[in-house]
């Protein structure tokens, strides 16, 4: 079994939700890891999860970032090479951790949005999207006020040139065009990887969308090929 | 320095009896209980626990004539929340309260600390939050006052539910002349609950400590109580103070160290520090316990310097709790705090004598007996016996329908009614809540009732929260009767047996009669329909003089409605159209009414009665039909006919599935019937449900309709992209029938609110 673990900072809001889809609809061995704790390899996935870590007073994850679990989860990432995936409030840590490129801006429109969104697959060849196939139109939710994406011209031609856009909102025919782009994200990015391919940030939740009556069983793509990478490679 | 820096030993003049809004006769009462002139923190203390906020003086006696019992109620009214059975290992908690005061002076702030005190409210019982509601009520859409209001009042209440990751799933926000100077901001909030961890705000055991956990104390919010006991005036704005400032993030780490608390089993009971702060919840705990609290000022942990026992006595900071600890385990609680970043301090002890006994510098500030601060059958409790009468206003109320003309064009008028800001898609407002979060919300805002599923047990929660101002000031006894019928008629559409309601009595000044009257009568229509429909109320909140220059609010009694889908299949029904061909079936019948809808306020202006008759026999059973038919799977879809009339249902069968990611589909409907158009199609007849089924269910859906003595009728099919609606209309003649494209409909619906938002 793929062994999860899904960190819990003060604040944390989504972290018993990607626990469920992590353990109950996926199968697989999932705990909480506190946010002092230091031993996480024995984990396979890390999940920073969403929510308003300390409240997010100050930036969105500019004060989660310094917490004791995330010493950690660099060495987990940079050192061991595994998967860690940040949803949301999650994704906002790992730019502030330096562990993804670029910052978040506040939504275009200045307003906290939850709905469900489009978003395209761009790379299907990552250990979060292999069940997905090429351009796959995946419907999923957003919940945020600050998931305006923006990193400078240099940046994002060497996210694109690496293929490290993962995902990019678009509408529901897969065209990505500014009517699709709910919240201002620089070149409609919904989420994005590392060069290494191990960390991924995005800010649409697909553990909200992993049950029919919630909406949308797309979410499971996601889970789906985290599983199988971690189980045909570790 | 504050206004309230002074000495304890001062004496206390009249014109200090009057700033603390005494009448002579409650004074004279407190030299009676006393046996001697009070102290300044004394007189602190009574005015906050005497004040209407706290004392419910007023409706006190009327209240009771509530049914508040029920084979499900495990708690009724008189706790943080009241707690309903479920049939399993776990019960259900809620309660709706007003935040309307703080949130017309400070919209942002007073709406943000409204959600959070009802959370408080449901997780003090040991529940944990799973879905929150609010019932909004505006000045005119267009109105300088409603641009400041409404966007501070959405983005206060999105701030702390989003931030708490409690999913903000139902509402209503309507727009009214009425509200204009006092805008209505009632939150709800349901939470779920092992029924072995239930755990109350019951102080007990000589001798335990008397624990403070959460935030600190501060300046902010002094007399917040007493300052909701006053009508809003060119002067309260002033009050500025009286609002306190949300800190969702403190209290998202109070609710885990709370619920843990409860798993360790460390603590006897615990309160929030809500209206009237450390003076309510230690006198509350003290009182349901049968014993006498002392508490030390000096151990209070504060935020500005210099505070001194009247101002902490007072404060109404946010995020604070007041909980008594089993004897021995105080360490334990502070160790769970303290996992959390908070501290708890012991600031106080549980004592025989019942008396509340506050402590400052060494030397007792106040002593008072608990019983007449707390309990309203004591003989020196201020309770009022007010007599109602009859409002002048109601005596020429009724419109003569001959006195309306018929609209010629019917479309103009559907068109017009859709955009109308009381029914338009109010999308802009609840997509600014986090509605999903915690993974349980199976259909979303928009609809009549929001359903949440229930992890694991076999049960799912339908809820919503209604009222028709505009029905109960036109007439208060059916106007509430039809807020109740309403509410539970929602929750029936989408498959729930309604099983218990918690209401928010907005009304104006209850010195005045005519608003006790209205008052009266709202109780009495709200719990006669309540024994027709077997829904006890189990919570609440009264919230007076909702006045502004202009005069009172409408009465508005907002009912919030709680109700269960049972069963492994939790089988659960939406209300939009879904396939083509599905015929579309009316439960219930049209009479000729106009008076009191959106219609006549939009198309004539006129607020004019008389409101839609209710038969509450004919309701329930309308209502358990369309339960049954959605339990056996007859119907794909249920909506309730209410604003708007008829035709507005049908267009919101056709349109609302967008709110679901679903495609818009068209109907086509014939109606036969020889009452007027406007009456047919835009009226407000009570009691209708809208349902579709596949052809061969219609058969079965009919034979259980007159099992029910309920009437049924074919009146369409689903199917295309325009709604169509044929009226053959035997006695008279050019018959006349509504053709538009559904995209037109969606147009005017998602821009009529949304582009004020």
């Amino acid at each position: 079994m793929v062994k999860f673990g899904v960190v819990v900072f003060p604040g944390s809001n989504c972290d018993k939700d990607c626990l469920w889809a992590a353990g109950d609809v996926m199968g697989q061995k999932a705990d909480f890891i506190w946010h002092e704790s230091k031993d996480i390899n024995k984990y396979d996935v890390i999940i920073l999860p969403g929510g308003f870590s300390y409240g997010d007073y100050l930036r969105s994850g500019a004060i989660a970032r310094f917490s004791k679990v995330m010493e950690s989860v660099q060495k987990f990432a940079v050192k061991k090479n595994k998967l860690v995936i940040g949803i949301c409030n999650g994704f906002q840590i790992l730019l502030e951790a330096g562990l993804l490129p670029g910052a978040m801006l506040h939504n275009k429109n200045l307003k906290f949005i939850c709905k469900y969104i489009n978003m395209r697959v761009e790379n299907n060849s990552t250990p979060f999207t292999g069940a997905c196939g090429k351009n796959q139109v995946i419907k999923i939710p957003i919940a945020h006020g600050e998931g305006n994406y923006f990193c400078d011209e240099k940046t994002l031609n060497s996210l694109i040139e690496n293929d490290q856009v993962v995902f990019r909102y678009c509408d529901e025919k897969g065209s990505v065009t500014d009517d699709a782009n709910p919240n201002g994200a620089l070149y409609n990015i919904a989420g994005i990887m590392n060069k290494k391919g191990n960390v991924m940030g995005l800010m649409p939740h697909p553990e909200r969308a992993m049950k029919k009556e919630l909406g949308s069983t797309d979410g499971n793509f996601i889970f789906d090929s985290i599983v199988s990478h971690v189980k045909k490679y570790l | 320095m504050s206004k309230y820096d002074r000495a304890n030993d001062l004496e206390i003049t009249p014109a200090i009896i009057k700033e603390h809004g005494f009448k002579q006769e409650e004074y004279d009462n407190i030299l009676k209980i006393l046996k001697r002139p009070p102290t300044y923190v004394e007189l602190g203390i009574f005015s906050a626990m005497w004040s209407e906020h706290c004392s419910y003086k007023h409706s006190k006696p009327t209240l009771k004539k509530f049914p508040h019992k029920g084979k499900y109620v495990i708690q009724g009214p008189g706790e943080n929340a009241g707690i309903i059975d479920t049939g399993t290992d776990m019960a259900v908690a809620f309660k709706i309260e007003s935040h309307n005061h703080p949130s017309a002076v400070e919209p942002f702030q007073g709406a943000a600390t409204g959600v959070g005190g009802i959370l408080r409210d449901v997780f003090t019982m040991g529940a944990r939050p799973i879905a929150s509601l609010n019932s909004l009520r505006f000045g005119s859409i267009k109105s300088a006052n409603t641009h400041r209001l409404l966007p501070g009042v959405v983005a206060g209440i999105a701030f702390y539910g989003n931030c708490i990751g409690v999913p903000t799933v139902a509402g209503e926000t309507v727009f009214e002349e009425t509200y204009e100077d006092n805008c209505l901001v009632n939150a709800m909030t349901i939470g779920i609950v092992e029924k072995k961890k239930i755990i109350k705000a019951k102080a007990s055991g000589l001798g335990n400590s008397v624990m403070y956990i959460g935030a600190m104390t501060g300046r902010d919010g002094i007399h917040g109580a007493t300052f909701a006991s006053a009508e809003l005036s060119e002067e309260t704005a002033e009050n500025r103070s009286s609002v306190q400032v949300a800190d969702p993030f403190m209290e998202k780490l109070l609710l885990e160290a709370t619920l843990e608390l409860i798993d360790k089993k460390v603590m006897v009971g615990i309160q929030d520090m809500g209206a009237a702060g450390l003076t309510s919840s230690s006198t509350e705990m003290a009182f349901r316990g049968n014993v006498g609290m002392e508490v030390d000022m000096d151990k209070v942990p504060q935020r500005e310097k210099g505070m001194n026992a009247y101002e902490i006595m007072l404060s109404e900071s946010q995020e604070r709790m007041l909980l008594v600890a089993k004897k021995g385990k105080e360490k334990e609680v502070e160790k769970v705090l303290n996992k959390w970043g908070l501290h708890a301090v012991v600031i106080g002890k549980i004592i025989k004598k019942q008396n509340i006994i506050v402590k400052e510098k060494g030397k007792i500030v106040a002593d008072i007996p608990i019983e007449p601060l707390a309990d309203s059958g004591h003989p020196l409790f201020p309770l009022k016996h007010q007599k109602g009468v009859k409002p002048a206003y109601l005596a020429d109320i009724n419109i003569k329908k001959s006195d309306v003309k018929e609209p010629d064009d019917l479309e103009a008028v559907l068109k017009k009614l859709m955009g109308c800001p009381n029914i338009a898609s109010k999308s802009n407002i609840w997509e600014q809540y986090d509605h999903m979060v915690q993974t349980n919300t199976v259909t979303l805002p928009g609809s009549d009732a929001a359903v949440i599923d229930v992890k694991d047990r076999d049960f799912m929660i339908a809820t919503s929260v209604d009222c028709n101002g505009r029905y109960v000031y036109l007439d208060p006894f059916k106007g509430a009767q039809i807020a109740m019928a309403e509410s539970a008629r929602n929750v029936s559409c989408s498959g729930a047996e309604p099983v218990a309601f918690t209401n928010c009595l907005n009304f104006g000044n209850p010195e005045d009669p005519e608003i006790f009257w209205q008052f009266e009568k709202s109780v009495e229509g709200l719990s006669d329909a309540a024994r027709a429909l077997k829904t006890p109320v189990i919570s609440g909140n009264v919230s007076f003089y909702n006045e502004g220059p202009a005069g009172a609010i409408y009465p508005t009694p907002t009912v919030g409605m709680v109700g269960y889908i049972t069963g492994s299949e939790k089988r659960y029904c939406k209300q939009f159209f879904r396939d083509n061909n599905d015929v579309i079936l009316m439960i219930g019948e049209t009479l000729e009414e106009i008076g009191a809808s959106e219609y006549l306020k939009e198309l004539h202006g006129l607020v004019k009665g008389p409101v839609p008759d209710i038969n509450m026999k004919k309701e329930v059973l309308i209502q358990k039909t369309c339960r049954d038919a959605i339990k056996k799977g007859f119907v794909k879809s249920a909506h309730d006919v209410s604003k708007g009339g008829l035709a507005v249902a049908l267009t919101e069968c056709c349109i609302t599935g967008t709110l679901h990611g679903e495609k818009p589909i068209g109907a086509f409907v014939e109606l036969q019937s020889d009452i007027r158009l406007d009456a047919l199609l835009f009226g407000e007849t009570q009691s209708r449900i809208i349902v579709t089924a596949a052809r061969e269910k219609v058969t079965a859906l009919k034979k259980l309709a007159s099992k029910n003595n309920v009437i049924i009728s074919e009146i369409g099919k689903v199917g295309g992209s325009r709604l169509i609606i044929n009226v053959d209309w035997a006695s008279k003649k050019n018959p006349k029938k509504i053709n538009l494209g559904i995209d037109e409909l969606i147009d005017i619906w998602s821009k009529g609110v949304n582009k004020y938002v």
